[in-house]
């Protein structure tokens, strides 16, 4: 089997991650699995200092000449608002500003992959105020998942409910979207 | 005066409760951590900066209220002498790294000292959260009302992707940290908990050893908690963190079982051996002193010792340490004059428990 990442080398290594609730099964060869961050944990005792020193050691030897060049440029990437550099962040190990997380956004999956287990994206609380947005969106996501399944069963009567509910959160949406645009 | 008696009284009123499991939990706690939107991290942020978010904390928020915490006090790390300092930290009312950051650096502490809430600690906010014994979930359900009423005043940095953002990528997405400290004097004597330890591990959970090296663990005492706070809810991370703790629990239970059963003359030495040292001694040094406690801990669990109180166990855990011990003596003590002070202490509250 090759390599899924590169399909180039053969893949060597297999991994089973439960990412962000969905079961993957991953199969790279050994410079990809360190480059994305796949590598799992070590089974025995490890502290967060060590996790964390571990965490950007990701430019080990194997890694092509094309490769290093990019490493070079994502170095300079600079936080428009707090100035920290990506070569700084790497050196400390914290951001220095919310914005930092869309400055250094392209290079964060590996090294949110290698530190959360393979997650990403975040899957708990809302802040309630200020998502209250967020929280009508996602129920808006949950009908009409709920919706399709209903339909799909045939179920019409209870889709005809399912569907009422949306077209009333839906003027919620609207109207909250309409309000912060007002606000602009 | 409430600093004062924040520092008298060694056991903390919230730990006085009986709960659950407490034989074996000591205690559950929730940590959230939560930054403003718009202000720079306090790695980096300048001193106006810091001391803009202090004094918004000290404005909005020093004795007002919230459900059944009344009268929250705002202490500032800057007004607090080191011994003052050494004590809420061996408290856990304050972590030590907020107690090395002097500048603009504070607290918000409930009155049962069940809450607190640091400022510019290595995030903006981070609040904490103790219940005793086995309570996550409802120490989960307080925290985020906590969390919500904060951030009826404050702009959170959050990000639909990422969740709450951090200062450090260890924390982002929940920004939680749940964990319980339990007393595991079987699984320890019995070898079990070496082996244990890296399947625990395996389940993105970490187990840290109290007043030891790594692991290691002098009091027999461990800290329990997730590893993971990116892509799976909050819900989910307690649920499973409690999963192992029952086990835990289980585990432990029936090798206290095993031990009584196969050789209950040799603990019941070990236990009447502990306290005799523990009621007797003039000179105790600190590693002696928890692993005296915690064979005398077993003995009040297992009913062979009636004479002792578990709260008396709790008190005697906290007020052994350096800070309070200087505290009481009113000054900075060497440590041969520590080890004098912690055995007459020790003496005392073990005389008024008979
Ligand atoms: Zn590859
Ligand atoms: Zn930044």
């Amino acid at each position: 089997m090759e390599c899924q990442e590169c399909h180039q080398r053969p893949a060597t290594l297999h991994f089973t991650q439960v990412v962000n609730g969905q079961k993957n099964e991953i199969y790279v060869c050994e410079v990809c699995a360190k480059e994305k961050g796949y590598m799992s944990y070590p089974t025995d005792g490890y502290s967060l200092h060590d996790l964390l020193t571990g965490l950007f050691n990701l430019d080990s030897a194997g890694v092509s000449s094309s490769h290093q060049k990019a490493f070079q440029d994502v170095q300079e990437l600079e936080c428009p608002t707090c100035n920290m550099t990506f070569s700084e962040f790497k050196r400390i190990g914290k951001f220095g500003c919310a914005d930092c997380y869309e400055t250094f956004a392209a290079e964060l999956d590996p090294i949110f992959r290698r530190v959360h287990s393979g997650n990403t994206v975040h899957q708990g609380k809302i802040p309630k105020r200020q998502g209250s947005n967020l929280h009508v969106k996602k129920q808006l996501e949950q009908y009409k998942a709920q919706l399709q399944s209903l339909i799909e069963q045939e179920a019409f009567e209870k889709a005809a409910e399912v569907r009422d509910k949306i077209k009333e959160l839906q003027k919620i949406a609207d109207s909250t979207d309409k309000e912060a645009g007002d606000d602009a | 005066m409430t600093l004062q008696r924040f520092m008298d009284d060694a056991i903390s009123p919230w730990m006085r409760e009986d709960a659950q499991d407490s034989d074996i939990v000591i205690s559950s706690r929730i940590r959230l951590a939560r930054n403003f939107a718009d202000a720079v991290f306090p790695v980096i942020a300048d001193s106006s900066e810091l001391e803009k978010i202090r004094e918004f904390f000290q404005k909005e928020y020093a004795h007002q209220s919230f459900e059944t915490y009344d009268d929250f006090e705002f202490v500032s790390i800057r007004d607090l002498t080191a011994v003052e300092k050494l004590v809420l930290v061996e408290k856990h009312l304050i972590s030590p790294l907020l107690a090395r950051k002097p500048e603009s650096a504070a607290a918000l502490i409930s009155q049962n000292e069940q809450v607190s809430i640091m400022v510019n600690e290595e995030d903006h906010i981070r609040i904490q959260l103790y219940y005793p014994g086995f309570q996550l979930t409802k120490a989960l359900e307080k925290a985020f009302a906590l969390d919500d009423w904060l951030e009826e005043k404050i702009n959170y940095a959050y990000d639909e992707k990422r969740g709450y953002l951090t200062a450090c990528p260890t924390n982002v997405g929940t920004g939680m940290r749940a964990s319980v400290m339990m007393h595991l004097p079987a699984l320890a004597m019995t070898k079990q908990m070496n082996q244990m330890i890296p399947a625990i591990n395996q389940l993105g959970l970490v187990v840290r050893g109290i007043y030891g090296e790594g692991s290691e663990s002098i009091g027999n005492l461990f800290q329990i908690s997730n590893q993971i706070t990116l892509g799976k809810s909050e819900g989910d991370i307690v649920a499973d963190l409690q999963g192992v703790v029952k086990q835990l629990i289980e585990h432990e239970r029936n090798a206290r079982k095993y031990i009584l059963k196969q050789s209950r003359e040799n603990l019941e030495d070990r236990i009447f051996r502990s306290y005799g040292i523990l009621k007797y001694s003039r000179i105790m040094e600190s590693k002696e002193a928890a692993r005296c406690l915690s064979n005398v801990r077993l003995g009040v669990d297992l009913n062979i010792i009636d004479t002792v109180s578990r709260n008396a166990m709790n008190e005697l855990t906290v007020l052994i340490q350096p800070g309070f011990l200087q505290h009481y003596a009113k000054n900075t003590l060497s440590p041969k004059e520590r080890d004098i002070l912690r055995a007459s202490l020790i003496r005392k509250r073990l005389g008024e428990e008979d």
